[in-house]
This record gives C-alpha cells, sequence and structure tokens, in this order.
C-alpha cells in the first residue's frame, strides 16, 4: 500500500490509500479521514471517506492548498498507528431475490448486457464459476458485508463482502448504462455490492430488491426518522433472502409504521477478522440472531 | 406574496447557493449552475446573496406577481417583458401586482437567474432550497417547478428599479469558451501524448449538458499508461476502485468524451478523473449551450487561486457599486 496525494482542482485534497480494493485500504482511509475530521483544522469544510480513499474539501480563502495538504500529509502516522477496530452495528436486510420488477427492467435494457440471452444473476454466476444461480445467490447472501461507501446518489452503499480475496465475486458494469433502475435493487459492480436507494440511472448488475427503504427524505418511515440516510460507513450487513409473501409481508409493514430492521450492535478488529475470517463472521451473525 | 407560475418553461428550478455537508452521504452540492449571476441577482434586489431564485436553461418562465416586488435577471441573454414591455438585463425593475414576468427567445448564454425581492421562501430540506430532483430534496416538494405552483416569497418590495450591473462586471464565456484546468487527481493514467492532446484539442459541448454533468466530443481519444487492473477497480483502463468525486473534476469514461461534474453531480464513482475545473470558471459553464466550441487550459494552483481572487473581486465591486 502506497499512500497518493494529490488535488482535485482548487478546493479539494484526494488521498488514495491504496490503488486496489481491501479492507486494509478501507481501515486506513477511514482511519486517516477522521483523524482530519478530529484535528479540526480552520477552512476545512468536508470530508468524505470512500472504499480505499478519502477526500478533503477545504476553502482556499481560508487555508492554503500548501498548508491544508501538509496538515493531511502530517496526519498519516496516526492512522498508521490508530487501531483497527471499530464499533459498529450489523444489520439485516430481507432480499428477494429474482424479483419481477428487476426482471422487467433487466429485460428492457438487454441490449445493453454483456449476456442478452439470459439473466444478469445467470451472467453473473456463470463468469464466477457457479454451476447454479442458487449457488450464486448462497455465495452473495451467506457471508457478511462492510458498507465502505455512501454515496453515488443520496445515501447509496457500497458494500464489499468479508470474505477471503479468491472468494470475493466480480461482476462487470452494464456495457452501458441504465437509464432506469427500480428504487431498492440489489445491484452488483466491481467487487462492491450496493442498494439503489432511488429510482434512477445505474449501471450495476441487478440481482434482487428489498423492501426496507433506506432513504426518505421526508422522514416518514420508522427507521429513518432521526435522519432520512439510512448507511454509514463502517456498517455491517447480512442479507437475508425472502421470497414474495414474505416481501408483501414487510412492504407492509413498512407502510403501517410497525417494520423494525433487526440490527445488534458488534465490535470487529480488522487484525481479529484477517486472523480468522469465518470465526469473526459467525461471531457476529449471531449477536444479530440474538437481536 | 406569491409568485404565480403560468408556464414554466424548459426546466425551471428553485436554486440558492447550494447545500453543505452531505456530500460524504451521495448528496450533491446542488445550488445555482453560474452562482456569479444568482449573486449579482440577489444583489441587484437588495437580498442576501444566497437567497432562492429561480435557474431557468434555455427558455424562460411566465409569472405572475400577487404583489409588487423588485425583480433582477441576470445570466443568459434573451429579451425580459413585464406585461409586454421590455426590461434591461443585469438591472432592477419593478414588478406591479398582478403584472406578468415574460421571455422571448434565448439570445446568448444558457441559463437565467430570477430574484425576487424577499427571496423564494419554499422550506428548506438540509439547509439549503436548491432542487436535487433525483433525491427529492428541497425545490417545490422535491421537483422542478410546474405550472399552476404559487412559490412563496419574503415580500419586500425591495429597492426599486434603476440599480444596474456595469457591462464590465457581466462575466460570461468567450468564444471559444476558455475554461482552466487543474490537472491532478488521476492524471497518471494519462500518457504524455494523450494529457498533452486534451489541452490542445478543442471540444465541442454535446447534447447531454445538464446540472448533474457537461460533456465534451470532438477532441481525440485519450490513450491510457497500460497496467494491469488493481483489484476491484473493472477491466476497462479509465475504471478506477469507486472514490469520491471532486467539484469540477472531468471523467473520461473509455477515453473518449470528457465529462465536467457539477452542482448535482454524483458524489463518487469508478471512473479515473484527470484533474479539475478550477472553482472560478465553474460558472462560466453553466452558460455554455451544446455545440458551444470550448478549449481547455491547463494551469497550476497559482494561477487558479489568482483566477480565485479575481472572480471574488469582480464580486466585490457589483456590491460596491450597488452600495
Amino acid at each position: 500500500m502506497k499512500t497518493r496525494y494529490t488535488f482535485g482542482g482548487d478546493e479539494h485534497v484526494y488521498v488514495e490509500m491504496d490503488d486496489e480494493m481491501s479492507l486494509d485500504a478501507f481501515f486506513k482511509s477511514l482511519s486517516m479521514s477522521n483523524a482530519v475530521r478530529d484535528a479540526k483544522i480552520e477552512g476545512v469544510t468536508e470530508i468524505c471517506p470512500a472504499n480505499a480513499s478519502f477526500q478533503v474539501r477545504f476553502d482556499p480563502d481560508a487555508i492554503s492548498p500548501d498548508d491544508i495538504m501538509a496538515k493531511v500529509k502530517d496526519l498519516e502516522h496516526k492512522a498508521e498507528t490508530a487501531e483497527k477496530r471499530l464499533t459498529t452495528r450489523i444489520i439485516e436486510i430481507p432480499v428477494f431475490y429474482q424479483d419481477p420488477w428487476t426482471h422487467e427492467t433487466l429485460m428492457r435494457f438487454r441490449e445493453r448486457h454483456q449476456d442478452p440471452s439470459g439473466t444478469d444473476l445467470d451472467y453473473a454466476a456463470r463468469i464466477n464459476g457457479f454451476d447454479t444461480v442458487d449457488a450464486f445467490i448462497e455465495a452473495h447472501h451467506s457471508q457478511p458485508w462492510f458498507v465502505s461507501m455512501v454515496g453515488f446518489v443520496a445515501g447509496l452503499p457500497f458494500l464489499y463482502q468479508l470474505v477471503e480475496r479468491e472468494k470475493q465475486l466480480e461482476v462487470p458494469k452494464y456495457l452501458s448504462p441504465r437509464t432506469d433502475t427500480p428504487k431498492q435493487t440489489v445491484g452488483y459492480g466491481g467487487c462492491f455490492s450496493c442498494i439503489y436507494s432511488v429510482r434512477g440511472a445505474g449501471g450495476y448488475q441487478m440481482f434482487g430488491i428489498t423492501p426496507m427503504p433506506i432513504y426518505d427524505p421526508e422522514q416518514k418511515v420508522a427507521h429513518l426518522k432521526d435522519f432520512m440516510v439510512f448507511f454509514k460507513p463502517g456498517d455491517i450487513v447480512k442479507w437475508k433472502p425472502i421470497d414474495r409473501a414474505e416481501y408483501d409481508a414487510i412492504l407492509a409493514e413498512v407502510e403501517a409504521g410497525t417494520y423494525v430492521p433487526r440490527i445488534a450492535e458488534v465490535e470487529f478488529d480488522l487484525d481479529e477478522f484477517n486472523a480468522d475470517m469465518r470465526g469473526t463472521n459467525a461471531k457476529m451473525l449471531e449477536a444479530l440472531n440474538d437481536a | 406574496m406569491t409568485l404565480k407560475i403560468k408556464n414554466p418553461g424548459l426546466a425551471t428550478s428553485i436554486q440558492d447557493l447550494g447545500r453543505k455537508g452531505y456530500f460524504h452521504l451521495g448528496i450533491p452540492l446542488g445550488g445555482a449552475m453560474d452562482r456569479y449571476a444568482l449573486r449579482a441577482a440577489n444583489m441587484l434586489v437588495g437580498n442576501d446573496e444566497g437567497a432562492a431564485c429561480l435557474e431557468a436553461v434555455f427558455m424562460g418562465p411566465e409569472i405572475e406577481f400577487t404583489q409588487t416586488a423588485t425583480v433582477a435577471v441576470t445570466g443568459a441573454q434573451l429579451p425580459i417583458k413585464v406585461d409586454g414591455e421590455y426590461q434591461e438585463p443585469w438591472s432592477s425593475f419593478v414588478v406591479k401586482a398582478g403584472q406578468t414576468l415574460s421571455f422571448e427567445f434565448l439570445q446568448a448564454g444558457a441559463r437565467l437567474y430570477i430574484a425576487v425581492s424577499g427571496g423564494i421562501t419554499t422550506p428548506e430540506a438540509l439547509g439549503s432550497r436548491s432542487t436535487y430532483p433525483i433525491g427529492s430534496l428541497g425545490g417545490v416538494d422535491g421537483r422542478a417547478v410546474q405550472a399552476g405552483d404559487e412559490l412563496p416569497t419574503g415580500g419586500s418590495e425591495g429597492p426599486g428599479a434603476g440599480r444596474t450591473v456595469p457591462d464590465s462586471l457581466r462575466r460570461k464565456p468567450g468564444t471559444p469558451a476558455r475554461l482552466r484546468v487543474l490537472p491532478g487527481l488521476y492524471w497518471h493514467r494519462l500518457t504524455d501524448e494523450a494529457g498533452a492532446g486534451f489541452f490542445e484539442d478543442e471540444w465541442k459541448v454535446a447534447p447531454e449538458a445538464d446540472r448533474m454533468g457537461y460533456r465534451f466530443k470532438g477532441g481525440r481519444p485519450l490513450e491510457f499508461v497500460d497496467r494491469e487492473q488493481p483489484f476491484g477497480a473493472g477491466a476497462d483502463p479509465s475504471n478506477i476502485v469507486d472514490g469520491c468525486y471532486s467539484y469540477g473534476s472531468i471523467q473520461v469514461p473509455g477515453g473518449t468524451e470528457p465529462i465536467v461534474l457539477h452542482r448535482d453531480a454524483v458524489s463518487g464513482g469508478g471512473y479515473f478523473t484527470l484533474g479539475a475545473v478550477i472553482s472560478a470558471d465553474m460558472d462560466l459553464i453553466g452558460q455554455l449551450q451544446p455545440h458551444t466550441a470550448v478549449k481547455f487550459e491547463k494551469v497550476d494552483m497559482a494561477q487558479a487561486l489568482e483566477a480565485r481572487k479575481e472572480r471574488k473581486g469582480m464580486l466585490a465591486r457589483i456590491r460596491e457599486e450597488l452600495g
């Protein structure tokens, strides 16, 4: 891992921890962006952590670009010595895989896909070496995921699976982006899963849909009353496969204002995880099942 | 007092200076694309410089006033009328109760800003009235302006007619439009030849040009430095592991058509960016019509800061002129 510093125009410092994705790069980026936030540097207006990089927005009328760059660089050692440990939450997200709505959408945009003859899941399963779509879906939901970035559009989480690199699922984006994606579609692009928070354009492959809203500008949904965006970097997600009947039941609860997502507080320690991935995951899933 | 929208025009939305502090959650900066013009319009009618105005694209709206107010229109050039009588651009004028403000066809520029004394006072969302339709935030119930809308305003009569911004302070793009760029971000992904070509070629604004971003066509395709794509980045040489996008950053998907990200851009993604248009020139992009010729000009940080100072100085001079 080699840190790279650069400017984004005259109002941003951009720091890339590594050019490839890894949990180590994510943790270092999160620690360092937290250190920049804690330093309360005059003239810094916003800090945006991303998967393996982060961006600091500053007001060049309040601090010179060279000064802010020097101050950010000085904080790198803090990130290196910081504990790679997070007190966070694990959330169960119900997913209706192979649902009729994403199916209708993917059929509508078939000519923009690598393999127009099948579905996005057929293609993803095949290129990742799975014999069946069911086996691929099983790999997608059996181990938990880490929210490594929130963004693109309002409140959309990027998720990275907590498994060995050789077990990571990888799928290219559509050849040319769709102009439509149903709200709450569970998507996949590169090594990241995502949930489309709103309806709109998108290039990720579509696997299913969740009935659980994750963005509500009116803040009417019960679990979004405190803030309109549900996710933050560091959240851990476990997908739970559901069928049509369960989907409809949860949707009714959401509309009635009685739906409560299943959430448990957990500790995530990167070194512990790297030493025993399955064991660490099992412990977190146990906490979730007890919630 | 309200503004009755009789005809909304093409894509008219409520904008102020934008939304601060939510970019890290994917909620864009928002706000006027030409913030210089918005500030000037507000100064002319005696508002706070960041008061909410109407931003109209290519075509003006038709608005009936329920009370007398001071009004100013800045930015794009098109004939302005009150009950059929022509009014001066970049100048304050009075619209009386019952009168209608309307516009003729666009002559130059792309976006006009209509400021009304007292400002538009629709509810704020996350600290701003700016419209972000994708996330249903701000504006009128999270959307652009429609016929039949009645927009509330602060209701003051304002300073009245006769205030004007001198010609020399009416900032607009030249021909060809010159956009100054600070190379950076993922500039190293380009070959030296591609980097030089980007600045040598003349580009034209593509039809896909909106509040999210402006696309450009006509220059040579950009070649990338060979590499094995890093894990998680995606197979195309223009792909990176998804990161944040800077305001004004220039992405070139597939190396073919550069896109400058603007106020409502996505906050991040998986395309490399070669640097960013400097903050002082972002206003100018808001005034570019499709097919306009554009040259990107390479600058360093000192030049970017100098340009920023110059823009600030022009706004300060408007402030002095108008007292």
